[in-house]
């Protein structure tokens, strides 16, 4: 495989606050690769977003957040950088959308010169050249009529329009990384489809990498090539879509798993949805052990809850997971695809 | 948008009918009256008092004195000071442009400074600066104006004899230098509350935005800090502030009250007191009611104003 585009090594991300720390991302290790679309799934709270966010280095400044560990792009450790240099990473080299469309846009400002504020920082270039570069993306990104659209406010337009102006901003420098935090939950269903759509082709289009961050397991076997599944801070489970979605192997991926309705499914009685028991521990409580044991079917004590487990092949080298009975457990999804 | 200014015309209209009646009534109830210096005068008798009552019309009913005062007014004619018997719009006219000069630049001082500090505490929030702005605005705003008045004349008029005591300008000088050093005191005394004011308004208002989406994004797409600063944070934080800025237009005339008297400032704060002191019933109605038109208009220029910078907002 290629050399990657991002590898993050060893990623812990401490907050601090009311004269306590709370570590909420435990030394997080993965790579992404030029052109691939890597899926970052877990519950809320499991810690993806943090992630995603430190890579962007959005977190708060430094008394209030602590982040250690490397974020390596092309040879340069992003966690190094002063703000000003990581300013000039954001938008061409990683860009990010968002999950909330309605207020990601700042509603004063109209759409066109918002997305032209993208591009005007970082590359000079006249008015002319940006407004043909600004009408360019609104095409790219299916807005009809984007003469007339540039000149409206955010207020002006629906969710998925917003969310389409959003992904045309980030995509203004054509950046090698795309981040997407959770870019169609707030979305209706059929709006949803449109825009993983509308990712998945512009994805071909320009051969950007892609982190997708969601807590759908629909989503991610729309548009992931591999997988990562997130659980209180750690990586718990890695593999290529088919082997994490088909013979996951971490009793948490196959409970989000068995709690994704099936359209095939639908009209026979397989009694109801799986769910899994419980709650994300919050990061300041964790249980000993493996952090999952507490709500997990195949907890055995006396093990799960001695000590936390290594992320390891257990004999599926691209497929490691972090379970202690990983090698006596071969779990299949509960409802079969 | 027609339907709006008609709307608001109408409504300041009505709200001004209000406070004229309001006010002829509660002045008229208040004990003393003009009459009541010519009591004092020796050798002056009832008679002589019913006659006086007579020719100013005093003598009438109040709701007749009213509709009398009204009709005039809306012709133009705000009656005659009891004083020196010039007309109110006049005397109003002769005093307006020293506030104007005294208000304006205090104004400027304060929004600009206020709008500064408020922007840095909140950016810097729990910093040295943010603590000291916090604590230097609770002092400004718990010690009257006076005291900072006359604190301010003692230090730097005489002790230091930097800055002259009062009034507006040095007789047989009035050249620009000379209303500029006589203006420094009286403004500053007079922004100071303000700045504390406006600077605790804008540090709130800068928070509520800086933790919104849409500054997220901006710093997603690398912008450098001044531009997220400037066109995403400061500029959404200032809409409320137009609102603010509307209201302190009628504080024209009460709001430079104290520091006009302070400073002996030939402005009409001075000339509310005085007239209060003299019972100069046509001149305190004319304030009244110049204050009551500028409450109008000001918050008509701000609904604009806000309407203006913020797209979302639909005048209607």
């Amino acid at each position: 495989m290629s050399d990657p585009i991002l590898s993050v090594r060893n990623l812990t991300i401490r907050f601090k606050g009311d004269g306590r720390e709370t570590q909420v991302v435990h030394g997080v290790d993965f790579d992404i690769h030029p052109g691939e679309t890597l899926a970052l799934v877990g519950e809320s709270g499991s810690g993806k977003s943090v992630t995603s966010f430190a890579l962007m280095r959005l977190l708060p400044e430094a008394p209030r957040c602590r982040i250690d560990g490397q974020i390596r792009m092309g040879g340069t450790d992003l966690l190094a950088l002063t703000e000003p240099q990581m300013a000039a990473y954001r938008g061409p080299r990683i860009a990010m959308i968002f999950q909330e469309p309605l207020t990601s846009l700042n509603p004063v400002h109209r759409v066109g010169d918002q997305i032209a504020e993208a591009i005007r920082f970082h590359r000079k270039m006249d008015r002319t050249a940006i407004r043909a570069r600004v009408l360019e993306l609104l095409r790219m990104v299916g807005i009809p009529d984007p003469e007339r659209r540039m000149m409206a406010y955010p207020h002006e337009m629906s969710g998925g329009m917003r969310q389409r102006v959003v992904i045309a901003m980030a995509l203004a420098l054509e950046p090698e990384l795309l981040i997407a935090d959770e870019p169609t939950t707030a979305l209706d269903v059929t709006v949803q489809a449109q825009i993983l759509d509308l990712l998945r082709d512009l994805q071909k289009r320009t051969g950007m990498a892609m982190l997708f961050i969601t807590h759908d397991f629909g989503v991610v076997a729309e548009i992931a090539e591999r997988v990562m599944v997130m659980y209180s801070g750690r990586i718990v489970e890695e593999g290529s879509l088919g082997a994490v979605l088909e013979r996951p192997r971490m009793p948490y991926t196959s409970g989000l798993l068995a709690s994704v309705p099936r359209f095939e499914d639908a009209g026979q009685s397989k009694g109801p949805l799986g769910t899994i028991e419980g709650f994300v521990p919050s990061p300041d409580k964790l249980p000993a052990g493996c952090s999952f044991h507490p709500r997990c079917p195949q907890f055995r004590p006396g093990l799960c809850d001695q000590r936390m487990p290594e992320l390891l092949p257990h004999g599926r080298p691209a497929h490691p997971v972090r379970c202690l009975r990983a090698p006596d457990l071969s779990l299949v999804p509960e409802v079969p695809a | 948008m027609l339907r709006f200014l008609v709307n608001r015309i109408l409504q300041g209209c009505v709200l001004i009918l209000i406070v004229s009646m309001i006010g002829f009534a509660v002045i008229n109830l208040a004990p003393g009256g003009p009459l009541s210096q010519y009591a004092m005068t020796p050798g002056m008798s009832q008679a002589d008092l019913d006659r006086i009552a007579h020719q100013m019309g005093l003598d009438r009913p109040l709701p007749v004195q009213y509709l009398d005062w009204l009709g005039n007014m809306l012709t133009g004619d705000w009656g005659r000071s009891y004083r020196d018997q010039s007309p109110v719009l006049d005397v109003v006219w002769r005093h307006l442009g020293a506030t104007l000069l005294l208000m304006g630049t205090s104004t400027a001082i304060a929004i600009a400074l206020g709008t500064m500090v408020g922007v840095l505490g909140a950016l810097k929030r729990y910093s040295i600066f943010d603590y000291m702005a916090t604590v230097g605005a609770m002092i400004a705003l718990s010690i009257p104006t006076f005291w900072f008045g006359l604190v301010a004349i003692f230090i730097f008029s005489l002790e230091l004899g930097w800055l002259p005591a009062g009034s507006m300008y040095t007789v047989g000088d009035q050249s620009l230098g000379d209303y500029l050093i006589h203006l420094i005191m009286p403004s500053l005394v007079l922004a100071l509350v303000n700045v504390a004011i406006w600077s605790r308004y804008m540090r709130t208002a800068t928070l509520d935005v800086m933790h919104q989406d849409f500054v997220r994004t901006a710093r997603a797409k690398g912008l450098p800090r001044w531009r997220i600063v400037s066109a995403h944070i400061v500029r959404n934080a200032l809409i409320p502030m137009i609102t603010l800025a509307g209201l302190q237009l009628p504080t024209i005339i009460g709001g430079a009250l104290v520091t006009e008297t302070v400073f002996t400032w030939p402005g009409l704060g001075r000339l509310f007191i005085d007239s209060l002191g003299y019972n100069d019933y046509p001149v305190i109605m004319g304030l009244l009611m110049f204050s009551a038109i500028l409450t109008v208009i000001g918050n008509f220029l701000a609904d604009i104003g806000v309407a203006f910078a913020d797209p979302r907002i639909r005048l209607g």
